[in-house]
């Protein structure tokens, strides 16, 4: 017997250690859980190196942008992207909430709304493997993230948090196979699921063909998921085909369009409506510019008494407007005369207000 | 980058030296390889191409001329490899274990030196990995994935240049005895 095993050692061993890994394979795959023991090891032990190469990196290139080539122009740069990327989720959330405050069933939605809390995180490295669509972020459950939050950028939905470690998370992005969300189109707010498939489109599953969509048209979340928020762009259609039993939906995600450098991963989602009108691209109406600033506006802060979202604080500006102009939100006719929504408001003392208000986009 | 031989096949028991490595090397080397996979493809996506990890499986099991050694490096990198993806752990270990065991078994019948046999060889074993990590995807975890023949055929042509040039650098840091 001793002979033949070591006669036979090598394939013993080759046989033994393959053997092992196929009982942890199986044990993974059966119990749906994971080994986490040995991902928190090589996770911790890998995560050190990674900020210490992004760190060696990001001093050199903004040593080279700030002081030899750039003064700080770069700094200034990133500034005015950060700004830009508040004003974008700002400006969509605006929007969404201008496309239904003219109805008045919007305003009763309003009621339990508020934005959504999120964490700012640096993508600090990718999964390894060649077909791997995952990244690593430099926030963990320390901070308060946990396995199945969304992430998103100000453009859309770049994936979710499929582990949490204790300063880092896992994410899988929008474009890996195995992952999936709930979305709705735009125009015909057709269901359907949104899926990876490991290369740079995602395909939207579970349209029936009677459903019209067309190319060009926005897929937002629908929220059906209980990961994503509703309302959040998920990307553009590129190609819409006819085939059985459902329709072949290709979309670009709008997410990742200009790179992984910071994301967002929400804490607390708040639901919002998928917007109406088309999106940023698209041309929208609005109000001409306020005029300046009319101190007889109230403008302070909230108060206790006052309500406790944005959503609210809009919805109340918007009633005393309306009250301050004998509208009553929902009774026009298609066609009639919309209230001046720029008007100061001159009516009975309103609740005070926290949103200042909002220079509209220029309309394109 | 000097050979002098022209023969592929080792002649005798004699010539199938045993290289050693200084076991920091065996540590360092394929951490470097695994961190270069998680990091920098994130800037340079070009380079994610690149399987550092396969390549430093494939040289040390070839040099080291032991199937347990090559089945145990092998083992060690991909399981590193799966707890830093999201795939279950496992899936590439059992992959690498399979080519360090065959590395090293061909690193016993030929002259491994040879840069024409380190071409075909970076070349099969790249082939050989993304195809059972295809199988392995498919018939043991159900996952729904593609395998794409003309791709990974170019991907093996490229893995298998970038492998010469490791091979070459990584020979300085061995200890021929």
């Amino acid at each position: 017997m001793d002979s033949l095993l070591n006669r036979y050692r090598n394939v013993t061993v080759l046989v033994l250690v393959i053997m092992a890994q196929l009982v942890l394979l199986a044990y993974q795959v059966k119990s749906g859980n994971d080994v986490r023991l040995i991902r928190v090891w090589a996770v911790t032990a890998v995560t050190p190196l990674a900020r210490t190469l992004e760190g060696i990196r990001s001093g050199v290139t903004n040593f080279i942008g700030n002081y030899i080539t750039l003064h700080d122009t770069r700094q200034q740069n990133r500034e005015i992207r950060e700004q830009l990327g508040r004003l974008k989720m700002e400006n969509q959330f605006l929007r969404s909430e201008l496309s239904t405050a003219d109805r008045a069933r919007a305003l009763s939605v309003f009621q339990s709304r508020s934005q959504s809390r999120t964490l700012a995180a640096r993508v600090i490295g990718t999964g390894a493997g060649a077909s791997s669509k995952v990244v690593f972020v430099e926030r963990g459950s320390v901070s308060g993230v946990e396995k199945g939050m969304a992430v998103v950028t100000p453009d859309g939905i770049v994936g979710k948090v499929i582990a949490a470690f204790p300063v880092t998370s896992e994410v899988v992005l929008i474009t890996d196979s195995s992952f999936a969300a709930g979305v709705i189109s735009q125009k015909s707010r057709a269901h359907g699921i949104l899926r990876g498939q490991g290369s740079g489109t995602c395909r939207v599953d579970g349209v029936q063909n009677e459903e019209k969509v067309e190319v060009g048209e926005w897929f937002y979340t629908s929220g059906d998921d209980r990961v994503f928020p509703k309302g959040m762009p998920a990307g553009q259609v590129k190609v819409v085909r006819q085939a059985s039993p459902f329709e072949e939906i290709f979309v670009d995600p709008s997410g990742l369009q200009n790179g992984l450098e910071e994301v967002l991963i929400v804490l607390e989602g708040v639901h919002q409506m998928v917007p109406d009108a088309p999106n940023a691209s698209a041309a929208v109406h609005l109000q001409s510019p306020p005029p300046a600033a009319d101190p007889s506006t109230p403008q302070a802060p909230a108060t206790a008494t006052a309500p406790g979202t944005d959503a609210d604080r809009l919805r109340d500006r918007y009633k005393a407007i309306g009250e301050s102009q004998n509208h009553k939100f929902g009774e026009g006719l298609p066609g009639s005369k919309p209230p001046d929504f720029n008007a100061p408001i001159t009516a009975k003392p309103k609740p005070p207000l926290a949103v200042p208000p909002t220079p509209p986009a220029d309309p394109q | 980058m000097t050979y002098s031989g022209d023969r592929i096949l080792l002649g005798s028991q004699r010539e199938s030296q045993v290289s050693k490595f200084r076991p920091w090397v065996l540590f360092v080397v394929p951490a470097i390889a695994i961190l270069f996979n998680f990091y920098i493809p994130l800037f340079f996506h070009f380079l994610g191409f690149l399987d550092l990890p396969l390549l430093v499986t494939v040289y040390f099991a070839l040099m080291r001329r032991s199937p347990i050694a090559g089945t145990f490096i092998g083992a060690f990198i991909g399981l590193a490899q799966d707890s830093l993806a999201k795939n279950p752990l496992g899936q590439y270990g059992i992959v690498k274990t399979l080519v360090g065991y065959f590395a090293a078994s061909v690193g016993l019948r030929f002259d491994v030196d040879h840069p024409f046999i380190r071409l075909l060889l970076g070349f099969f074993f790249f082939f050989f990995h993304e195809f059972f990590s295809w199988v392995l995807a498919r018939a043991l975890l159900g996952q729904q994935v593609d395998f794409d023949l003309m791709s990974t055929l170019v991907l093996g042509i490229l893995n298998a240049v970038v492998a010469l040039f490791l091979f070459h650098f990584l020979d300085r840091l061995r200890e021929t005895i």
